[in-house]
């Protein structure tokens, strides 16, 4: 029996005195329905705990029940394919406990305790265990073996451990006496604690692309393994949408998908198309490899100032196994709204815009949990973190946008205007940028084609000169330029409608590989190069046009299957044909 | 036992506080009793030892330290619900106003609701037909969606929601519709004329009101969207009808709610409003949709007047942000007469693209919305280059694009406010407009779509006719 109780109640914020034994971040349950909540402050006798349910009917006198340690999820097999809220409670139970509208007070632990899982165990009595040695391992699923390691902090003498066998996530596998004496008992489930970052070996550099499939991203500004990237845009642009695509596409092992502080439809959407879709590489379905995370917006706001902190931990557990896991956080700006939203009801002193001054230190410490390591184990493994920002008022100057600037090397910029003209994904080819570009040049010489960068650089020059010539098009019109600018504007127009527009609806276009990317930028210069000598040789850009190889090329991305680039052949020789045909004319 | 505190110790606008309270628990309902035996209502927003600050429903007018007496209910707030509210005209409170007199209740519940599992819900695929071109056309409203109407004073928007629940129609026949419309701070002509729409459609018995006037107490616009979604939830989920809910205006509850943030001495973020405004909109947004295995929906069209026409003003920016699309009404074009004055680029339903096409409404659908959307795109490009060099200046294309997008909005946009197209209607009448356009500028449809449909000189036959 504890002597803590409830002092004061305003809304999420809970005053508790009757001791000063509460540590800070230390969680806690509050009140008689046992609320979940965590320790933020303490002031003498009277600690601060911020609650993560809605506080309706708590009162002061009621009870407080430390549990001694701090926020902590239970990890272990059964995690993949399933869903759950910003504190780890697995969304289908509290279906099963509360019914389809959510109750309150309800402790379930992120894991089935009664299935059994096939595991083999590694350790024999007497072998030395250190962390990050492997000790039991059990199938996930079809494609994912789920690698239990031991924990940093634990290292000894194995005094005893079971024989391969069936056992729950909850069963002692293996006990380690370190050199103090102290038995640690492993299992196949573990505790962590969710704020602080998981150790791990040491950061390598970032050198390998995540090939999302998405041709805008792939060769304009592509992201690294173990990068961090930043989605801002106002709504109607299309973040969802884009998140969902790299979701689905990314060639990642696991991807963990965090609905922060947004739409229930959008989550139940998630849920539905990633069991539908098949995993390209695998066969099977996504789902399989995904984990959901949803605290829509309506549900509580101190929990979803929380579920970064959870998606990020179950990234970096499957991480340390050596897996390579995208974190998709949808929306960032969610979560610093909440930041803001507790930190105005703690009093504390606002800095820009009502956000508290430790807003860039948070959103740095989440970023920079992104990376590509070394893991205990020896293995590599890599978090990479895209978070989409959702701007006020679509203004890109506002706090997070521009704090997350900072901390991201990758910034796809979601433009209105393009969003209005049903141009997707609506990222914005000026206003983008990426800082991964450089480094992974080798990569691509290597693992593509030797002429992917140079193809790249004079894409995105052909876009550049565009916009520098629309700004006088659209004081003068397009008429009276001359015809080699005349030119630009047109191949522009087919890399715009060809090429960075893809349609996530058609089957062929919304995941297209490399190669086939790189087939399309070769494709277009073709046309560009022969059409510019014609042109210099005073032929009329309008005879060209004239031809429709323009706007084949534009339908191209439809017409030519993933699996088979040979008809970029027919292509090659239809530009020929075309470009000789009006040149034979001419003289 | 009835235990009741008399005097409070503190008033402050709309809140009071009292000291010396025991047992009192966050967001109770209490009960104020004035020296003339009347009752208010109130509710606990801060409990801080034995000090409690209630929000008085009804203000503090004429309230002093010594005439009243307060007794707290323990419970939340709560509305009494039974299908014998279609109908039924309540206050922003919920208490009836017909003078019908009170409600026998099925059942009680917390105005606050809980947020609806995601894995309880279903993902919302249905159409529901309005009849309006621009809507069902290019942002089709989806059964269980939150599709509000962007507006400015003075602009259409009533009329245009009115003539969405006349003429609202759900693809197949499943299930009954029902109507709650909750005014937040309306002027009393304007729920008159829904009141007097309702009626004139036949609807009366199918419709619940929420009325809070724009001289009702603030306090209660911030109970009444709240009120109004547990009486649809209600119809939905208990009893399967497929409820519309329009709520307007959104702009005045979230001044409401504002003016109530700064009473209580709440540090402002954007604009003054509170940081909690996203949330707080949340709660009563993320209040539609569908549940597996249940029969019912709620569907909102929320309507708000932007400030100024600003569209990044905090109301509709963070509405945007929750919402599944927008239907925006443009000043420009409401200014030309054309009703609905819908501008058809910055709305936006999100849902349609899951809701439309194949085995929904019709193949062609998603191809052909997506090509007007892109050719009127054009047209606004076109525009803005003859303001500089002059219309004559325009290239022959520029030209053809004028012409479409005047043809547009004369013939698919506008439409009369009795007038109702099928769905057959708008994408006909779609696909005629874009006849006049060459076929080679067509980039979203399919060469199958246009065999099908492009038909030249289809509009001049229109014209003629």
């Amino acid at each position: 029996m504890s002597d803590y109780v409830i002092y004061s109640v305003n809304g999420p914020v809970v005053k508790v005195t009757g001791g000063r034994g509460l540590a800070m971040m230390d969680m806690v349950y509050a009140g008689e329905q046992q609320l979940i909540g965590e320790v933020v402050s303490v002031d003498g006798d009277m600690t601060t705990v911020q609650v993560y349910e809605d506080t309706t009917g708590l009162a002061p006198g009621q009870p407080v029940t430390p549990t001694g340690a701090p926020m902590a999820l239970l990890l272990g097999p059964g995690l993949l394919g399933n869903i759950f809220d910003g504190i780890g409670r697995p969304l289908r139970d509290l279906e099963a406990a509360s019914g389809a509208f959510l109750g309150r007070g309800i402790n379930i632990p992120a894991l089935d305790l009664e299935r059994t899982w096939d595991s083999e165990i590694f350790v024999h009595e007497g072998d030395t265990v250190t962390p990050g040695t492997l000790y039991a391992s059990c199938q996930e699923t079809p494609a994912i073996t789920h690698r239990c390691l031991v924990p940093a902090g634990v290292s000894g003498k194995v005094v005893r451990a079971v024989p391969n066998g069936s056992y729950t996530v909850e069963a002692v596998l293996v006990e380690v006496e370190d050199d103090r004496g102290q038995v640690h008992q492993l299992k196949l489930a573990s505790r962590c604690p969710i704020r602080g970052a998981r150790p791990m070996g040491r950061r390598l550099p970032v050198s390998k692309p995540l090939i999302t499939g998405q041709r805008i991203i792939d060769t304009l500004f592509p992201i690294g393994k173990g990068g961090a990237a930043a989605i801002p845009g106002p709504f109607g642009a299309g973040k969802t949408m884009t998140q969902h695509q790299l979701a689905k596409w990314s060639d990642a092992d696991i991807i963990v998908y965090l609905g922060c502080g947004e739409r229930g439809n959008e989550m139940t959407q998630a849920l539905e198309e990633f069991s539908e879709l098949k995993d390209p590489r695998t066969g099977l379905p996504l789902m399989n490899r995904t984990i959901l995370l949803a605290n829509t917006s309506n549900m509580p706001v101190a929990a979803r100032e929380a579920s970064v902190y959870t998606g990020m931990t179950i990234a970096e557990y499957y991480r340390d196994m050596g897996y390579h896991v995208a974190l998709m956080a949808d929306s960032t700006s969610r979560w610093a709204e909440a930041l803001r939203e507790i930190s105005g009801r703690l009093e504390e002193m606002p800095a820009e815009e009502g956000f508290p001054a430790y807003l860039a230190s948070r959103l740095a410490e989440f970023y920079e949990r992104a990376g590509y390591v070394e893991t205990l184990e020896g293995k590599e493994g890599f978090v990479t973190v895209i978070g989409a920002v959702s701007p006020q008022g679509g203004d890109f100057s506002e706090p997070v946008t521009q704090n997350t600037k900072r901390f991201i090397r990758c910034f796809w910029a979601l433009d209105r205007s393009l969003a209005y003209a049903r141009h997707f994904p609506s990222i914005h080819w000026m206003n983008s940028y990426s800082e991964y570009s450089a480094e992974l040049r080798p990569w691509y010489a290597q693992n593509v084609s030797p002429d992917f960068d140079k193809c790249r650089q004079r894409i995105a020059n052909l876009l550049r000169e565009e916009s520098q010539l629309m700004e006088i098009v659209k004081l003068i019109g397009s008429d009276i330029l001359p015809e080699d600018q005349k030119l630009t504007i047109e191949i522009a127009r087919v890399i715009r409608l060809g090429f960075l527009q893809q349609n996530a609806y058609h089957a062929v276009d919304t995941y297209v590989p490399l190669t086939k990317q790189l087939k399309m930028m070769e494709c277009i210069l073709r046309l560009y190069d022969k059409a510019k000598e014609g042109v210099e040789r005073a032929i009329p850009l309008s005879q060209y046009l004239a031809t429709g190889v323009f706007d084949a090329l534009v339908k191209m991305k439809y017409e030519v299957p993933n699996d088979d680039l040979s008809k970029f052949d027919d292509y090659n020789a239809q530009i020929d044909q075309a470009v000789e045909q009006v040149n034979q004319a001419n003289s | 036992m009835r235990l009741e505190y008399t005097g409070l110790s503190d008033l402050n606008g709309s809140l009071v506080a009292l000291e010396g309270v025991s047992g009192v628990s966050y967001d109770e309902l209490a009960e104020l009793t004035m020296a003339d035996g009347s009752t208010r209502y109130g509710r606990v927003i801060l409990i801080e030892g034995d000090r409690a600050v209630l929000q008085v429903f009804e203000g503090t007018r004429g309230m002093s330290l010594e005439n009243t007496r307060t007794h707290f209910t323990g419970k939340p707030m709560d509305i009494a619900l039974s299908k014998e509210m279609l109908g039924r005209v309540f206050d922003g409170a919920g208490r009836p106003i017909d003078g019908l007199g009170e409600l026998f209740p099925d059942e009680r519940r917390n105005i606050n609701g809980s947020a609806i599992n995601p894995v309880s819900r279903l993902y919302p695929r249905s159409c529901i037909y309005t009849g309006v071109s621009a809507i069902d056309g290019c942002s089709t409203l989806i059964r269980g969606q939150k599709l509000p109407i962007f507006s400015g004073a003075g602009m259409a928007h009533n009329e245009l929601a009115a003539q969405m629940v006349r003429q609202a129609r759900v693809a197949g026949d499943d299930g009954e519709f029902a109507i709650v419309f909750a005014a937040m701070g309306v002027k009393n002509d304007v729920a008159e004329f829904f009141r007097r729409n309702f009626e004139e459609a036949g609807a009366l018995q199918r419709v619940v009101m929420f009325l809070n006037l724009a001289s009702d107490p603030i306090i209660e616009r911030i109970l009444t969207p709240r009120c109004a979604l547990t009486a649809a939830e209600y119809l939905a989920f208990n009893h399967g009808y497929h409820v519309l809910v329009v709520m307007t205006d959104m702009t005045s509850y979230c001044e409401a709610v504002r003016e109530f943030s700064s009473s209580k001495g709440e540090i402002p973020s954007r604009k003054g409003f509170p940081a909690y405004l996203y949330s707080d909109l949340a709660s009563l947004y993320e209040r539609a949709g569908m549940i597996a295995g249940k029969q019912g929906s709620v569907t909102q069209v929320p309507i708000l007047t932007m400030p100024n026409d600003d569209i990044t003003h905090p109301i509709p920016d963070l509405t945007g942000y929750i919402t599944e699309g927008q239907i925006v009404l443009e000043r420009n074009m409401d200014q030309s007469g054309v009703y609905p004055p819908i501008n058809i680029l910055s709305s936006l339903s999100r849902l349609m693209k899951d809701g439309i096409g194949e085995g929904y409404t019709r193949a062609d659908h998603p191809g052909l919305s997506n090509q007007l959307f892109a050719s009127y795109s054009k047209v606004q490009e076109a525009r803005s280059l003859a303001s500089v060099i002059g219309e004559d200046e325009l290239s022959a294309l520029d030209k053809q694009y004028l012409r479409f997008g005047r043809a547009f909005e004369e013939y698919f946009i506008r439409q009369g406010q009795q007038e109702e197209r099928t769905l057959e209607q708008t994408l006909e009448l779609g696909w005629v407009l874009l006849s006049i356009l060459p076929r080679g500028e067509l980039d979203r449809v399919s060469d199958k779509e246009l065999d099908a449909h492009y038909k030249e000189g289809a509009f001049e036959r229109l014209k003629e006719a």
